[in-house]
């Protein structure tokens, strides 16, 4: 082993390697069209949520003569049922649906990791516990369970709704992360960490966790258009207080007021539909190109 | 009486529970059997604890209720008993024993009556819906299921061909859209866009005038207000068994013992159905077992978008009656269903799959 490898990199080559391999990234998903659709359509709808707003001043005066307006060119995507402009309440209303999904995909990633490695690291009892409560979750009806929580407990915060949207979809990533550390905790460098007894949160966050980046990120995005599901499921069926606007409430509102039977109000009840989609098919594009990427097996032929 | 070593080979041989138990649990039908009821348990406890417990709970909420609408005319422990007749539980009862008759009830599938319409069990009420909605959504998985396997199998043997990119693409299009998006779409452009369905004639389990009963008509009839939550069900379902499909297939393609097969001469047709399709297939069960949940789960959006008389939507109409005796009993009785379509899984898994039946364990 030459002395130059055992060198500390110098800073070009510290800012080099990770453009480096963000250039071949871009590269493989350039192949990928679908998947560069999923990214290009991420960036936008981020974009659109976090940055978009600060320019677009909000409008959220209903004007009763404008009701149902159907395009023009000042409101591009027409009006709702008070009059106000749709385009607007597409631009304020991704926030408040990402950052739940957000949110919720955190705290279910969260849960999955810790408690999938810890099971796999420590195995015997405690795995057999933590595989039963999984199996237990994974077959309960979860959608009927988010109903009955939200009537009975009325979640007004949207941190109490991320984390409720959290809990309830844990389980399917926390067999699968307890499958890929099984199968990693048998390498060479897991077994030279644990000779060196570095300890267990050493080797799971240190050693087997920065392997599994790739695959976290994409069970990350897949987390996220769960909750998104979830959140606007609920949203829609007017089990979270209303407050404020989303593309959910859009189209809460586009149901209960009948706008979905009136035929001029298309713009107005299309538009969440296909924000939300749009949304969703990114991610699960952009998910789907990464594991063809980060996944060598499907990779060629 | 026999001395210590004989009594202990005595229970070695005869009667150990240890052994019998142990050969029980590696049985996978005691296995998948311990599941459900683990499942159901939890789930009765876990609402147990929800509507009797949470601060602000139904029970408190309704004794507050019964209080205010009598003006004063209701002392606190008389509410409490009305209550208490709603809930089906003793108020005054220490907790444990209260969870324990809770079980009782449960066990005689005794869930209770309405609180709006009283006299009404809880029990009547589900089953006059459940059967509907678990018709719906057990054809339109099933459907989804054949169709989507034959589909996935088909794009894996043309992988990378124009098919396989269309059907692989327009897989998970469908099966990203949110299935009640979808229907929603639906009911905008067919229904009012361009009004080639009348909604309104389609609500509702059957039609009112039409007699419940094995005729041609009713069943038929059946099927027209069924068809479109049906249609959704296997278009929500349908991406995600293709997807699945063709990745299993692709995977069993690459297996030693196709090679082998086809090294043996076996024909195409052969090596498809019988090596890589049923190979494939077997894990997909397991999925089926997985989805039943959450499709009776969205079920309930998909029956109050089109006002199909099913679980959902009765369960809507509960909470939004505050009915916590109906909201906990539909929610008891679709764990369970759902628990025991997941037990007909796994034992379908397990004809399929020998190997568990023997190994003992499970595969994954």
């Amino acid at each position: 082993m030459s002395t130059a490898v055992l060198a500390r990199p110098t800073l070009a080559q510290r800012v080099a390697a990770p453009l480096a391999a963000m250039l071949e990234f871009l590269r493989l998903l350039s192949r990928r069209p679908v998947g560069l659709i999923g990214f290009i359509g991420i960036t936008f709808f981020l974009f659109l949520a976090f940055v978009a707003p600060l320019f677009v001043p909000l409008q959220n005066d209903p004007s009763l003569v404008d009701i149902y307006l159907t395009p023009s060119l000042a409101h591009p995507l027409g009006t709702d049922f008070q009059g106000k402009d749709v385009l607007n309440q597409i631009v304020y209303g991704g926030r408040p649906i990402l950052i739940v999904a957000i949110l919720a995909a955190f705290v279910s990633t969260i849960i999955a990791i810790t408690f999938g490695s810890i099971a796999a690291i420590v195995g015997g009892r405690l795995d057999t516990a933590i595989l039963a409560i999984t199996d237990v979750t994974l077959t309960l009806p979860k959608l009927i369970l988010l109903i009955a929580v939200a009537a009975i407990l009325r979640p007004t915060s949207f941190v109490f709704l991320a984390v409720l949207l959290g809990l309830l979809q844990w389980s399917s990533l926390l067999r699968q992360v307890r499958a890929q550390v099984l199968s990693l905790k048998e390498r060479d460098y897991v077994e030279a960490a644990r000779s060196l007894d570095l300890g267990l949160f050493h080797i799971v966050f240190r050693e087997i966790l920065p392997t599994m980046r790739s695959y976290i990120a994409i069970h990350f995005m897949l987390a996220m258009t769960e909750a998104m599901y979830a959140q606007i499921f609920i949203i829609f069926l007017g089990l979270v207080p209303v407050s404020g606007s989303n593309w959910g409430i859009m189209l809460y509102f586009a149901q209960g007021q009948g706008a979905l039977f009136f035929r001029d109000s298309i713009w107005y009840i299309l538009s969440p539909i296909i924000a939300i989609s749009l949304v969703q098919l990114s991610l699960v594009w952009f998910a789907s190109a990464l594991e063809d990427i980060f996944n060598p097996r499907l990779r060629g032929a | 009486m026999t001395t210590a070593t004989t009594a202990r080979a005595e229970i070695r041989t005869a009667w150990n529970p240890r052994r019998y138990l142990g050969g029980a649990w590696r049985h996978p039908f005691a296995r998948a059997a311990l599941k459900a009821l683990l499942t159901i348990f939890v789930t009765t406890t876990l609402t147990f604890f929800l509507i009797r417990l949470m601060p602000g709970s139904p029970v408190e909420l309704k004794i507050d209720e019964l209080i205010q609408t009598a003006n004063g005319a209701l002392t606190y422990d008389d509410a409490k008993a009305i209550a208490s007749s709603l809930f089906a539980i003793d108020l005054n009862a220490p907790l444990h024993e209260q969870y324990l008759s809770f079980l009782w009830n449960i066990l005689h599938l005794d869930l209770g009556t309405s609180f709006l319409s009283s006299g009404t069990t809880v029990t009547s009420i589900i089953l006059a819906v459940l059967p509907w909605t678990l018709f719906s959504v057990g054809t339109g998985l099933l459907l989804s299921f054949v169709v989507g396997i034959g589909l996935g199998l088909l794009a894996a043997y043309r992988r990378n061909s124009q098919l396989d990119r269309v059907l692989s693409t327009a897989a998970s299009l469908v099966s990203s859209v949110p299935n009640y998006l979808i229907a929603l779409l639906i009911i905008l452009f067919l229904g009012v866009q361009f009004r080639v369905i009348n909604f309104t004639a389609m609500r509702g389990a059957y039609s009112s005038g039409i007699e419940p009963g094995f005729t041609p008509q009713f069943i038929g009839d059946i099927f027209f207000h069924a068809s479109l939550p049906i249609t959704i069900y296997f278009l929500t379902q349908i991406g995600h068994w293709i997807l699945s499909m063709r990745s299993a297939t692709l995977a069993a393609l690459e297996e030693d013992y196709v090679t082998a097969a086809r090294a043996r001469g076996l024909s195409d047709g052969r090596i498809r159905t019988a090596y890589v399709g049923r190979n494939a297939v077997l894990p997909l069960v397991t999925q089926l077992a997985i989805s039943i949940g959450f499709i009776v789960g969205g079920a309930a959006i998909i029956e109050q978008i089109f006002a199909y008389q099913g679980v959902g939507l009765r369960l809507l109409a509960a909470v939004n009656q505050r009915d916590y005796p109906v909201i906990q009993g539909i929610v008891l009785l679709t764990t369970a269903s759902v628990v025991i379509a997941n037990l007909a899984a796994d034992l379908l898994y397990s004809k399929l799959d020998p190997r568990i039946g023997r190994a003992g364990g499970t595969a994954g």
